[in-house]
């Protein structure tokens, strides 16, 4: 797969997500919109596109960085527990301060993100078995046990429903006003792109990294904390987007290998090429209501991850 | 010089490494024998910083490496530890490239792909450079780790196990190898063998090391005798001449 053509797909899906929804809007009269037309594609489409991009690629990204930390394919924030402690962490925002604000629950969840990314390193690291597969396995195990602490404490206190919002990835809810946070992404995959020699490095191993001067201890904190901000930006904004973290990795390495710095261009484009297509698609299936996000990366990914898995061979070696 | 005076370390309560005090001559191979659990990793990954001692000092150029920045380290001693598990997808090249990290920090510049291009070309890995590592057999492997380290340009170059799960034909090719490094580049390469007459043929200098200690340290010729291989192995080990080298006699 070239790049360019990655370049190409997606400009033309964006351009097409411009003009999908309820609200007919032609490329044509793009240059002669009504005010309502303009308003909501100001308010509502190009917001849609730009989370749905940004969201795309860093966590495609944040899926890389952590493959190429963990040494293993099937490691990702879905099934290494971040997201369910990014989830923990909203809920113990909105429990202990009642109105909490963006920034605050952000603060938090980042916190709580790291902490439980942390702990799933430390398992890891105890680990004697380090089969391929065992090891995600016990990431989804920590990751369910944080998640039904969440349950818990979210029946307790009636925040149920406060709480659906997170654990479903959703772009129709995006609005101008609602995902600016989303920008801050942004500089993180600037970062990890200039630390992309450093991560391939740290993925070689310690002794490795070390013969060569690296400061590994160093690099693989700053991936992990790479890694735990950017999920909790895009749950808080748009929510879980299960596995693709996972998936879209995995491809990009299939073909271009394990050099982030040839590597991440193209997770990046493909990640962003993906989410467009599952939104478009989710869009126009059940036109005029939608499939969320979550649920489309859901079934397409889970479909991919097995794939993927019953194709492990290629990794055991 | 490297320089190791009275360096011990401790797993738990068992002494890995005791007091063990030796000299690595520059410009020669010097080889690490004797039988498992004798701490001859331990203690070349001691050299290589790889892990912290508990006690003594080791000295490079007469400074203690303790006190060194690890980044410059990585100008001045290499270390490659068995690497037959290694899971990244990386070609040839690209882990030839790496190599001039300690030099680049990643922004390889002309003369860096230089070193790279030489690199290859010294182990003989041009024709197979943009193969992934997983496609290679395990000499070839092994060869290419060698050409990183060459590309690191080093002084000191360790290695652990070298030979490990390769054929005679490919260990003969990783020695000699290792033996232009030494006479043609002017490198000092320090080895942990397991295969006595791999030391006896193609080193320099023997240390045999035995429950953390060191039994007795020296020239090959001085090593390789009977009573001296008794010692560090606790078994009859025959030595003929053959060729003007000493070979062990030890499968019956």
């Amino acid at each position: 797969m070239k790049k360019r053509y990655l370049v190409i797909a997606l400009i033309l899906l964006s351009i097409a997500s411009l003009f999908i929804g309820v609200k007919d809007i032609s490329p044509l009269e793009l240059f002669d919109l009504t005010e309502e037309k303009t308003q909501v594609m100001w308010i509502s489409r190009v917001p849609r596109l730009i989370s749905i991009i940004i969201a795309g690629v860093s966590m495609s990204i944040v899926g890389l960085i952590m493959q190429q930390l963990t040494r293993n394919k099937f490691v990702s924030p879905t099934t290494a527990g971040t997201e369910d402690s990014v989830r923990f962490g909203i809920l113990v925002s909105l429990m202990v301060f009642t109105d909490a604000s963006p920034w605050l629950k952000l603060l938090v969840a980042f916190v709580f993100a790291l902490l439980g990314t942390f702990i799933f390193m430390k398992i890891l690291e105890k680990i004697k078995f380090k089969d391929s597969i065992f090891i995600p396995l016990v990431g989804l195990m920590f990751g369910n046990i944080v998640g039904s602490i969440t349950m818990f404490f979210a029946y307790k206190y009636d925040l149920i429903r406060n709480m659906t919002a997170w654990l479903h990835g959703d772009f129709s809810s995006i609005m101008k006003g609602s995902y600016e946070l989303l920008y801050l992404s942004i500089p993180l995959v600037i970062i990890a792109y200039l630390f992309a020699n450093k991560f391939t490095i740290a993925g070689m191993g310690e002794e490795f990294a070390i013969n060569l001067g690296l400061n590994y201890k160093q690099v693989v904190n700053i991936g992990l904390i790479i890694v735990a901000m950017v999920s909790s930006l895009v749950i808080l904004t748009v929510g879980t987007i299960p596995f693709l973290g996972l998936i879209i990795p995995n491809i990009v390495t299939l073909y271009l290998g394990d050099n982030l710095k040839k590597s991440l261009s193209h997770t990046a484009l493909l990640g962003a090429v993906f989410v467009l297509c599952c939104d478009i698609l989710g869009r126009l299936i059940i036109f005029p209501y939608e499939i969320s996000i979550g649920l489309m990366v859901g079934v397409v990914g889970s479909a991919i991850f097995i794939f993927l898995l019953m194709r492990r061979k290629a990794y055991d070696r | 010089m490297v320089e190791i005076r009275n360096v011990s370390k401790q797993y738990g309560s068992k002494n890995v490494v005791e007091n063990v005090s030796l000299r690595i001559a520059k410009g020669k191979i010097t080889s690490f024998i004797g039988p498992n659990g004798a701490g001859k990793s331990t203690l070349l990954s001691m050299i290589s910083r790889l892990l912290t001692k508990d006690q003594g000092e080791i000295l490079l150029e007469g400074t203690e490496i303790g006190q060194c920045k690890s980044s410059d380290l990585a100008k001045k001693i290499s270390i490659l530890k068995q690497t037959n598990h290694i899971t990244v997808r990386l070609t040839i090249r690209e882990l030839v490239s790496f190599g001039r990290f300690p030099y680049s920090q990643g922004n390889l510049t002309k003369e860096d792909w230089k070193h790279v291009d030489e690199a290859i070309r010294y182990m003989e890995l041009g024709d197979i450079q943009h193969k992934y590592l997983d496609q290679l057999s395990g000499g070839q492997r092994q060869r290419a780790y060698i050409a990183m380290v060459v590309a690191q340009n080093t002084e000191y170059i360790l290695l652990d196990e070298p030979l490990n799960n390769l054929d005679m034909k490919h260990s003969v090719q990783i020695m000699k190898v290792l033996r232009r490094l030494v006479d043609e580049m002017g490198k000092t390469v320090v080895i942990v063998i397991h295969d006595i007459n791999f030391a006896s043929v193609y080193s320099d200098y023997i240390v045999a090391l035995k429950d953390g200690k060191v039994v007795r340290e020296g020239t090959t010729n001085e090593i390789i005798s009977a009573q001296t291989l008794k010692d560090v192995y606790d078994m009859d080990i025959q030595i003929e001449d053959i060729d003007e080298n000493k070979i062990c006699v030890y499968y019956a």
